[in-house]
């Protein structure tokens, strides 16, 4: 007897998503969209958020949530990366943005190209040495530098030591449109912006992951060795999934700094690459849709039950060690992703890659067997 | 000569895996390496597509030397491996792990596929099926015909029939034969020493890191030493098949 779970449900339904004609699908998306404006509307406020500013909450933790979880994805989901120091990039964005805004006075629209370019580079300089680590020495790694970076940020009179960056300025407002006015009253806007840029993202991840690139990472994903003797440059690709994945990281911060105004190294932690990991993990590694949902459901419990706020990382440490007995491919899996983990490749990032799945060893397993079978059978036609 | 190697070293930290090895592939030939488990033969097949670093010694393919090269390019040059473990990707469909095969192309033309399809016919019935559902012998089946969608001049094989039955072995092996014939050189690397033998037109005995012995494959096949240690299933002269 075969329990019915959700992957019943849910399979058939992304195979008819899958079967849409292309203009259906555009109707569902623009939905979605509008959907998704009309979510900072109070009716729907005072059910997700009686006891704080709804359409604030929405910004952050929930929209900066979600632009970074889609970022987290593509080096965790696409290529199979596990980067424990996410929060990194996402501070060097926000330093970026309060370091030009105060000092140089630019414009929020100039410095965020400035702030995405300059995660970029951190990217770059990370991944350079350490992508030829692979599984958990990369995810130390990763970790290391996250903490580097907070720590660097901290002990810098120039990132303004302990106390941070203050007065950093707002994005400027655009004409008179009440919905496009930033300022330290104004919390819509900034939920708006936000929106804009996780759209923005979903629409380049999803090219990426369609284009050739994307086919790289899967093959990088899933089986590195092979993927290189297939003529994949798998140190080049993952240096771009690093790179694309500081990029989101990057603009994220950016926005991140020119709303709060003020930063300090506190608010890039270890525990928020945790969190982003955990959304990433919990939704459905891979599936930008699940990832979404992981990151919302990370940044909103929290706050729909503020009374609980406090037992929140032992909340998720249950709720994680739950997900990995019942359900370890996440809420909203790809079908691709749960065929990987029965391999026993490509799970959370590398970090089962040099040890092989149930599977994978029962193979071994049982070549080992033929062997002895077959030096079984040397002895016994010797023998005569 | 297509493939030559010189006074191969390989390490994994200080442990000496390969220690000056030389062999050579020419063109159009079957060449096997045989050897128990720790002989050194994965090592060899991954220092040749570039998986490892040698620490010495030099590898030469086609005139050109590239034992600094990157695995990637060396794919280029039309050197080419089904990895170990047959390195299917579990979560790509036959035909994505086919397309793979063909990465450096770009898409592969249709008349690549159907030759694929065409060798290996259980392929085409599951093209739509995810590459981890397959069974043993179809993974093999898919990880030779994804390697061939590269165009290679060596097709590099390892252990290609592990943990099969011993009828898709037999099946496997015939299909090599016809990828031989028409014109892909191939360097296997086998425990089912008596097979391999069979089909080879040279062989390379591995020992603990070197070559302890090399010829043609029909007189290691016959070889008291060989057959002692390695051929439990060998044919007895009377059955003995012509294969060359």
């Amino acid at each position: 007897m075969r329990r019915i779970g959700l992957p019943d449900v849910i399979g058939p339904i992304s195979d008819r998503w899958s079967r849409l004609p292309t203009p259906a699908r555009y109707v569902v998306y623009v939905i979605a969209i509008v959907a998704a404006f009309a979510l900072p509307a109070d009716s729907i406020g005072s059910f997700m958020s009686p006891q704080s500013d709804w359409s604030a909450i929405l910004f952050y933790p929930i929209g900066v949530y979600i632009l970074l979880a889609i970022g987290l994805n593509v080096v965790v989901g696409q290529a199979g990366l596990l980067d424990l120091g996410y929060v990194a990039f996402f501070a060097i964005g926000g330093y970026t943005m309060g370091k030009i805004g105060l000092s140089l006075k630019w414009d929020f629209w100039v410095i965020l190209p400035c702030g995405i370019a300059a995660a970029a580079v951190a990217g770059v300089i990370l991944g350079a040495p350490t992508l030829r680590l692979r599984g958990d020495y990369l995810a130390i790694v990763t970790l290391g530098f996250g903490e580097i970076i907070r720590i660097t940020a901290n002990n810098l009179n120039f990132t303004g030591g302990p106390r941070g960056l203050s007065g950093i300025p707002n994005p400027p407002s655009v004409g008179s449109f009440s919905a496009l006015q930033f300022n330290v009253a104004t919390t819509k806007p900034f939920y708006y912006l936000v929106l804009v840029m996780i759209i923005l993202a979903i629409v380049l991840v999803k090219r990426l992951e369609r284009s050739r690139v994307g086919r790289a990472w899967a093959a990088i994903r899933e089986d590195e060795d092979a993927a290189e003797v297939m003529g994949v440059p798998t140190f080049r690709f993952k240096l771009w999934a690093f790179a694309i994945g500081a990029c989101i990281g990057g603009a994220a911060g950016v926005l991140f700094a020119a709303q709060t105004i003020s930063i300090t190294p506190e608010d890039f932690p270890f525990l928020l690459s945790s969190y982003i990991v955990v959304a990433v993990v919990l939704g459905g590694s891979g599936n930008l849709a699940g990832v979404i949902l992981g990151a919302f459901l990370v940044a909103w419990l929290p706050e729909r039950f503020r009374g609980f706020a406090d037992y929140r990382v032992l909340a998720f440490g249950g709720a994680l060690v739950l997900m990995m007995i019942v359900r370890p491919e996440g809420l909203l899996p790809s079908r691709r992703r749960r065929a990987e983990l029965a391999e026993g490749t490509g799970g959370m990032g590398s970090l089962g890659g040099g040890v092989g799945g149930a599977q994978t060893q029962a193979v071994r397993i049982e070549a080992v067997e033929t062997d002895a079978v077959q030096t079984g059978a040397v002895e016994s036609e010797a023998a005569p | 000569m297509l493939l030559e190697i010189a006074d191969l070293q390989v390490h994994y930290g200080k442990i000496e895996a390969i220690k000056g090895l030389s062999l050579q592939v020419d063109e159009g030939e079957i060449v096997t390496l045989i050897g128990s488990n720790g002989a050194g033969k994965t090592t060899t097949l991954k220092t040749i597509s570039g998986l490892r670093r040698p620490t010495a010694g030099s590898i030469v393919f086609d005139g050109q030397d590239i034992t600094k090269l990157a695995g990637h390019r060396r794919v280029q040059l039309g050197l080419c491996q089904a990895p170990e473990g047959r390195g299917i990707f579990p979560g790509m469909t036959v035909l994505e792990n086919l397309e793979m095969g063909a990465y450096i192309r770009g898409k592969p033309p249709a008349a690549d596929l159907d030759r694929a399809f065409s060798l290996f016919p259980r392929l085409a019935e599951r093209r739509r099926q995810q590459g981890g559902t397959l069974s043993g012998g179809e993974q093999q089946m898919l990880a030779i015909g994804r390697a061939l969608m590269a165009h290679p001049k060596l097709l590099l094989l390892d252990e290609p029939s592990m943990g099969l039955a011993p009828l898709i072995v037999t099946q496997i092996f015939a299909i090599l034969r016809e990828i031989n014939n028409s014109g892909t050189t191939i360097l296997l690397v086998e425990q089912n020493a008596s097979s391999a033998l069979q089909l080879s037109d040279r062989a390379y005995l591995l020992e603990t890191g070197r070559v302890v012995m090399s010829g043609a494959a029909h007189d290691l096949l016959y070889e008291p030493a060989v057959r002692d240690a390695y051929l439990g299933a060998a044919p007895q002269p009377e059955e003995r098949t012509d294969t060359s």
